[in-house]
């Protein structure tokens, strides 16, 4: 167990400089850390001039002390963890406690033919090439602090490589736990290469259990070889206290198809960037969300897709319930490159007010160069149909419960775009419990097949 | 026989505009009403008033529901105690499956008269019963309410819903607006066929056709809010063939 009465709080600036290199990495990486601590020291924290961060002030987390994760893995009981993941999802999993990897919960035995998952000090040591073409590619950080700042305190990473033409069913799950025993700093960083034709799924989870302040600064890497299927799903749900920021940068080759999936559930301050670059033509990519923030909690979605290869289609669904004195924020850009000819891209974001407190911003942007597209945006931001309401309570349903009813089929229009029915039918149960008259909602949940 | 619904001098008001200016009508159990009258003569005013819409203002009368001040009652409570609304434009809501909130619909109202709950595979028995009474595939109502129906489909899954809550008093708002008529037999043999000596009727209609196969007790015509004629079934005949023109002069209230 660490001992964080003598450890030195900082900044989150001081970060970079303080955080241990106890993960042994190969030199090339060492210094691509140091690089991305002097990048970080150049770029400061974004500021709300900064039109990507006009709703988002990173105020509160700047004067937040913060220590850097390292050393040896906290120890953490398996029951505990088996409570906070997900139920369902018994395929490989890593399991990160303040961002230290514990061996003893993760589990990755027995991976089938075709399928790689290493720590990734362990990985840059066994696979140097693979990884050194990758890591860092998409997420360079040059314009991102966010990005920098994670490469410049990296600690034990995630790696995963599916080979040509392998299909993986099980999904792999990357489970990060903050124990709430210090105000831990930590950089979870996935990276994942899906060969050609080949076809997997990811998930990362973040859990916080206590009420600490504590940084998760995530980056995630993806590289969807021509002709596979990726899906990566990333539940959020930390507590009143916890700064989740997550950056996840894709790159699609031809007819390829991605999906993302996040699950914005909790934390006081949560930003959600998701980057797909459609490089090859034919290539498909989807990206849906559903945030619920509530009390005080700061929801930020920040899309950005990029068509560079013609004949590719974007699917943005992003859905946000806002409680209490909640703040959702929505911003989609599609960027359509002069070649991205035939691009068929379509946005879309609701927002539910369930408080008169509860505030939301939706910003679509497109930025388009080629003359042969179709790109759709829609944005709403509204109270629940009063007309649905009286229908509902004229069949017998009590108000609370008509409320409880179409709050819950709003949200769960989201959780059905999710393929994986083990990893859906969990997020649907978490879903019930954060949602007001939830003691109303079983007779309602599972019914959605009929 | 008691009444089972007892209007009495009903005024109704919407932004401080009169729609209903002093309605009485008594059904007793077993009879089927139907009222007619001409578009904006206030005809699902009085259906939605009736179920509980809170967006009118009742400005004066009373309605009076097995001995029970229904005014005085939630949307919810009016349902659980017997009464349904066929909407005549039911409303589209995505997400929500029919089936789903009618299990708790009926438990509602089971639970209302103190009965215990039904399970998962005695309701779905229940339903499948009254889906055929109205012609309904079960893949209809694992989507979305409404959504994307028809409008025979619509109407039809609405009754289907009356059949599953079984109420006392049967409120139908221009069932038969938008059917064909293979549509409207199906419709109409379903109502038919619920029919009893303990329930009533209030089928409202702007033409007379539905009454050939709905065969009404009564015949009210609404014109401006208030009742101005009544009769038996041939008044529907005659409407049918003069037009509300030869009874626009209101005659007072009604019979
Ligand atoms: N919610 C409402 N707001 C404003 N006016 C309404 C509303 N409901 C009904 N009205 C008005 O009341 C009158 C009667 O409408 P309605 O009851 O729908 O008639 P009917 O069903 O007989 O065609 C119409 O003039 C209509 O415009
Ligand atoms: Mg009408």
């Amino acid at each position: 167990m660490i001992s964080t009465t003598d450890q030195r709080t900082m900044t989150i600036l001081d970060l970079p400089g303080a955080t241990p290199d106890d993960v042994a990495f190969p030199p090339w990486l060492a210094t691509m850390r140091r690089a991305a601590a002097t990048r970080f020291a150049e770029l400061g924290l974004p500021a709300r001039n900064d039109e990507e961060w006009r709703h988002t002030s990173l105020r509160s987390l700047q004067s937040t002390p913060l220590v850097p994760a390292g050393g040896t893995a906290s120890s953490l009981d398996a029951g505990v963890v088996n409570a906070a993941a997900l139920p369902g999802l018994t395929g490989p999993r890593l399991v990160f406690v303040d961002g230290v990897l514990s061996a003893d919960l993760s589990s990755l035995d027995a991976l089938p033919a075709g399928l790689t998952v290493l720590p990734l000090s362990e990985a840059a040591a066994r696979h140097e090439t693979l990884v050194r073409e990758h890591f860092g590619v998409l997420a360079d950080g040059a314009r991102e602090a966010f990005t920098s700042l994670n490469t410049a305190c990296l600690g034990e990473g995630t790696f995963v490589h599916v080979a040509r033409g392998v299909d993986i069913t099980e999904p792999i799950l990357v489970l990060a736990i903050a124990t709430g025993r210090a105000a831990t700093a930590t950089h979870p960083r996935l990276l994942l290469i899906a060969e050609e034709s080949s076809r997997a799924s990811v998930v990362e989870d973040y859990v916080s259990l206590g009420h600490v302040p504590h940084l998760t600064n995530i980056v995630t890497e993806i590289f969807v070889g021509a002709n596979a299927h990726v899906q990566h799903a990333m539940a959020v749900r930390e507590t009143d206290e916890a700064f989740n920021i997550s950056t996840l940068k894709v790159r699609q080759e031809r007819d390829s198809y991605f999906a993302s999936h996040s699950a914005l559930f909790g934390g006081a301050l949560v930003r959600n960037q998701v980057n797909p670059v459609l490089v090859g033509t034919g290539g498909h990519s989807l990206l849906n969300g559903l945030y619920l923030p509530r009390g005080r909690q700061h929801h930020d979605s920040h899309m950005r897709v990029e068509h560079q290869a013609p004949n590719c289609e974007s699917r943005q669904y992003y859905a946000g319930i806002l409680q209490d004195h909640a703040h959702g924020v929505f911003s989609g850009r599609i960027v359509v490159s002069q070649i991205a000819q035939k691009t068929d891209a379509i946005q879309q974001n609701r927002n539910l007010l369930l408080s008169k407190d509860a505030q939301a911003n939706t910003k679509p942007q497109l930025e388009i160069y080629a003359d042969d597209v179709r790109c759709t945006h829609g944005a709403t931001i509204g109270e629940l149909d009063e007309e649905a309401l009286f229908y509902l309570r004229s069949r017998c349903l009590s108000e609370e419960a008509a409320r409880g009813l179409l709050v819950y089929a709003f949200a769960r229009e989201g959780l059905e775009r999710i393929e994986l029915a083990p990893l859906r039918d969990a997020l649907t149960n978490l879903l019930v419990e954060q949602l007001p008259y939830r003691g109303l909602l079983d007779s309602f949940v599972g019914d959605e097949a009929g | 026989m008691t009444a089972m619904l007892e209007i009495r001098n009903l005024h109704v008001s919407v932004e401080g505009q009169e729609i209903l200016r002093g309605l009485d009508l008594t059904i007793k159990p077993g009879e089927v009403h139907s009222i007619m009258g001409p578009n904006g003569s206030g005809k699902s005013t009085l259906a939605q008033v009736l179920a509980g819409r809170d967006s009118y203002d009742i400005t004066d009368g009373s309605v009076v529901f097995r001995g029970k001040d229904l005014l005085d009652m939630d949307p919810d409570e009016r349902a659980c105690e017997g009464v349904f609304l066929a909407f005549q434009y039911p409303v589209e809501i995505p997400g929500v499956k029919t089936t789903q909130f009618l299990k708790a619909a009926v438990n509602a109202i089971r639970a209302h008269h103190g009965e215990d709950e039904l399970d998962a595979a005695d309701l779905m028995g229940h339903f499948r019963e009254k889906m055929k009474l109205v012609h309904i595939e079960p893949d209809l109502l694992r989507r979305s309410v409404n959504e994307g129906f028809s409008g025979g489909e619509k109407k039809r899954a609405e009754i289907f819903q009356m059949a599953v809550l079984d109420p006392a008093l049967c409120i139908l708002d221009e069932t038969d607006s938008g059917l064909d008529i293979d549509a409207l037999k199906i419709v109409a043999d379903g109502v038919n066929s619920m029919r009893s000596p303990d329930r009533g009727f209030l089928v409202i209609t702007h033409y007379q056709r539905l009454l050939n196969y709905i065969v009404p007790d009564f015949v009210h015509v609404l014109v401006d809010g208030r009742i101005v004629q009544s009769g038996g079934k041939e008044l529907a005949l005659q409407l049918e063939e003069k037009g509300y023109g030869w009874i626009n002069a209101p005659v007072g209230a009604g019979a």
